[in-house]
């Protein structure tokens, strides 16, 4: 069973993703904020990492650079969210090292599609 | 927990929100410069947002994305948190809770708040107020549609950013989401995988090719490649479903002025009027391997290889200049020299060299249009992709080999029936392989169909006047009418071959490049076209000998062992043309006499035991010279019918030596009869 790893200060948008991979069939782990979600990150094995950008402690620019420092993250595909306003936001995120994106607002299929699409299921 | 409704914790989580940005601003009105403030309410605002549009509070999202608006500008340090601005998005506060809330409030008061929102800002940024135009920012952009029901056969290349592997992109899912689009047949470039020593593990090196026949649109095809599009190479064309002989035409011709693709960021360069797509993002990492591969025109690079050439002459007039001189540092100079000219060699043919994966790649399609056509099922197996060769080289044999495949799938392989009549597979084969052998590439077309049929050879040999009728005429040689001009052996001209390309147009093109053709065929196990082919056209190694006064190059690829004859064996041998070396029998060829010497023998004579295609032949000279690298000057016209050379070098006192035909000398061997020669001058 895959491992994913949503990394987002919303519980509701957690929550959310977490409904919707789970019914895929995938296992989720959640983490609060960036620094949440490298020590998370760290210590498990997940197959794919889910993240917000905008969030406090440590934003998820920050944590995607930080996750692609370390060898054993490398490889590891990381999505992140984005609204359509973001433009810029997307290429900084490319650049740190994140793999695609899903643009806010979602639907739960759309995220799913996505996520097989990255882990190619 | 994981049964709680998203929804209900929304609820909550917009309180709480709401709540955090409320206490912000209160704080930010005492401490308006206060940075950690302004971006902690923007990144509750954002949440707020995102969040709402996530569960259809798209009032609140829309409202809210005011208030981020003006935020971000104060985050950016655009416009400063003044307190009438903070007292703003305060007011608007109440508007957002009610709307969170689902609490019935009247729009016009929302609009209100956000005009008051909007000249605030711009007072505090020191410009008018700009009409405001509230976007909603869960407006998705609808995906654009193009997708019709037409099947459509596209090509796509694609090479991908050498970090990829390490952002998690993977490329095999690209591939099998390529794959459930349609029918799809799948090629790697592998032009751009860099010496082992220089390989990075973690990088892509390659580049595909992709033919896809699908019904999906050219939106569906780019979609597989959403996330790395800006920092790729993609290059979509529709081909379309045109008859082979279109796609064949698509072949690069021997006369066109081929430019030689350096790197497989130009993979798409097949076709000149490609639209590489490109994206504006990323600018840096684009030109940065813009900048790490240069397409030229061919032609630069044989002006190149030319200079080089003259290059060798020169250095090695030096090396005999610095040998007879006692000058120790001239002979350092020209020794390095001689090192570098060597270097600079390979290193400009290595630039030339391609893989033939390159050549075969073509020709899967080319199989594919001719099994339908013809109603046969074929298999094309290839072997030796890896194996490189001259671009130049790689270009001119596009044609021929088409040709071959052709005549393969037309004339040797029978239908499925007549096949399993035969007791073979109904599937047949062709085999396209190639091979490095010393200087040479072989490169073999070999089918598993009926032969050569020789009663229809001499047939249409006698009718076309090639042959006397009823001529005694060996198999081998039988078989050689095939490769005379005007000879065709289609009985009835079909769509694939007979096309008034010849055979012998196949033996010409072939012979340009001075390679040489053999043909065998078993009666009824198939057919097998050899091509000889030599890696290069400009520069070999080679064996400088005498033979008598005149001076003469072996190519030093197809040198085994050189020996000495002693007087004894020389006088031993005589009368035979065979030599015994290590127990085994060789046979040889005394250059001397071949080349009607008058000099007197030197007493010790030397054998050159050269092999080419498994034969081996001795070659007597009188002295072994040296190497001796040998730029290759074509024999003039009125000398193309002397088989024994291949070509002439100029020597470093400026003479003339002339490059024996290894290959030419190997057969007059295997006659034992070779025919004395004028020495050509």
């Amino acid at each position: 069973m895959p491992a994913i790893l949503t990394v987002d200060d919303s519980a509701s948008l957690r929550q959310t993703i977490k409904i919707a991979l789970m019914n895929e069939g995938y296992s989720v782990s959640e983490a609060v904020d960036g620094a949440d979600g490298v020590s998370k990150a760290d210590s498990g094995a997940y197959d794919l990492i889910l993240t917000d950008l905008n969030m406090p402690v440590m934003d998820g620019l920050t944590m995607i650079r930080e996750l692609r420092k370390k060898p054993a993250h490398a490889g590891v595909p990381i999505l992140f969210l984005t609204t359509e306003s973001d433009a810029a936001m997307k290429a900084q995120a490319k650049a740190a090292g994140a793999t695609g994106w899903l643009t806010k607002p979602f639907d739960p299929d759309q995220l799913v599609k996505i996520v097989n699409k990255v882990l190619a299921r | 927990m994981s049964a709680v409704d998203p929804v209900e914790i929304f609820h909550a989580e917009a309180q709480e929100l709401l709540e955090q940005i409320e206490q912000g601003l209160l704080d930010l009105s005492h401490r308006p410069g206060d940075k950690e403030l302004v971006a902690a309410v923007f990144r509750a605002l954002h949440t707020l947002k995102g969040s709402g549009a996530m569960f259809g509070f798209d009032a609140l999202a829309n409202f809210t994305h005011h208030c981020e608006t003006a935020f971000d500008r104060v985050r950016k340090g655009e416009v400063p948190a003044t307190p009438d601005l903070v007292s703003a998005v305060l007011n608007a506060m109440d508007h957002m809770r009610a709307l969170a809330e689902q609490k019935p409030c009247d729009p016009a008061e929302g609009e209100a708040l956000l005009a008051e929102l909007e000249r605030v800002v711009a007072l505090a940024s020191g410009h008018a107020p700009a009409s405001a135009t509230p976007s909603s920012p869960a407006a998705a952009a609808p995906a654009a549609v193009d997708a019709g029901p037409a099947r459509k056969t596209w090509q796509v290349v694609f090479t991908l950013a050498q970090d990829v592997l390490v952002n998690g992109t993977r490329p095999l899912p690209m591939l099998d989401e390529l794959r459930e689009l349609g029918e799809c047949e799948i090629r790697a470039l592998t032009d751009a995988i860099p010496p082992l020593e220089a390989l990075n593990p973690a990088h892509c090196h390659l580049g595909w090719e992709v033919t896809l026949t699908t019904d999906q649109g050219r939106s569906a095809i780019e979609d597989v490649f959403i996330f790395v599009m800006d920092d790729m190479t993609l290059d979509i064309q529709e081909v379309g479903g045109e008859p082979p002989a279109d796609v064949l035409a698509d072949a690069p011709t021997p006369t066109a002025p081929a430019a030689v693709e350096l790197a497989p960021a130009t993979a798409g360069a097949a076709h000149p009027e490609a639209d590489v797509a490109t994206a504006a993002a990323n600018g840096d990492a684009k030109s940065a391997r813009a900048d790490a591969s240069v397409r030229v025109p061919a032609q630069r690079l044989d002006e190149l290889m030319d200079r080089v050439g003259e290059l060798v002459i020169a250095q090695s007039r030096l090396k005999q200049i610095a040998g007879a001189s006692q000058d120790m540092n001239l002979r350092s100079v020209a020794e390095e020299i001689e090192h570098l000219a060597s270097e600079l060699r390979d290193s400009m043919m290595s630039v030339r060299m391609v893989p033939v994966a390159q050549l075969f790649g073509r020709f899967r399609r080319l199989i594919h249009d001719l099994a339908r056509d013809t109603g046969k099922d074929i298999d094309l197996i290839t072997e030796g992709e890896t194996t490189e060769l001259d671009k130049t080289v790689i270009e001119r044999l596009a044609d021929p080999l088409v040709h071959l495949i052709r005549n393969s799938a037309d004339h040797g392989l029978e239908t499925p029936a007549e096949r399993l009549a035969a007791g073979k597979p109904a599937k047949g084969r062709i085999i396209l392989a190639a091979r490095q052998a010393g200087a040479e590439v072989v490169i073999t077309v070999k089918d598993d169909g009926r032969g050569v049929n020789r009663d229809r050879v001499r047939a249409k040999a006698e009718e076309n006047g090639l042959l006397a009728p009823g001529a005694v005429i060996s198999d081998s040689d039988l078989l050689q009418m095939i490769f005379q001009p005007g000879f065709s052996t289609a009985a009835k001209v079909t769509n694939l071959s007979g096309r008034g390309v010849g055979m012998d147009v196949v033996k010409r093109t072939i012979e340009g490049l001075r390679g040489a053709l053999e043909l065998s065929s078993p009666a009824g196990e198939g057919s097998q076209v050899a091509l000889r082919i030599p890696l290069t056209l400009a520069i070999i190694d080679g064996l400088l000998v005498r033979v008598g006064t005149t001076r003469y190059v072996i190519p030093l690829s197809a040198v085994e062992e050189c020996l000495e004859l002693t007087p004894e064996q020389d006088v031993r041998s005589t009368g035979r043309s065979v030599l015994t070396i290590r127990d085994q029998l060789v046979p040889f060829l005394r250059l001397r006499s071949m080349f009607n010497t008058k000099a007197p023998p030197d007493v010790y004579q030397k054998i050159v035991v050269v092999s080419t295609g498994g034969e081996r032949v001795g070659l007597v000279v009188d002295q072994i010279l040296g190497d001796h690298q040998t730029v290759i000057k074509p024999l003039s016209a009125f000398h193309a019918e002397v088989g024994a050379f291949s070509g002439a070098t100029i020597l470093g006192d400026g003479g003339v030596a002339l490059i024996l035909d290894v290959g030419h000398l190997t057969t007059e061997a295997a006659q034992n009869d070779p025919a004395p020669l004028r020495a050509a001058s």
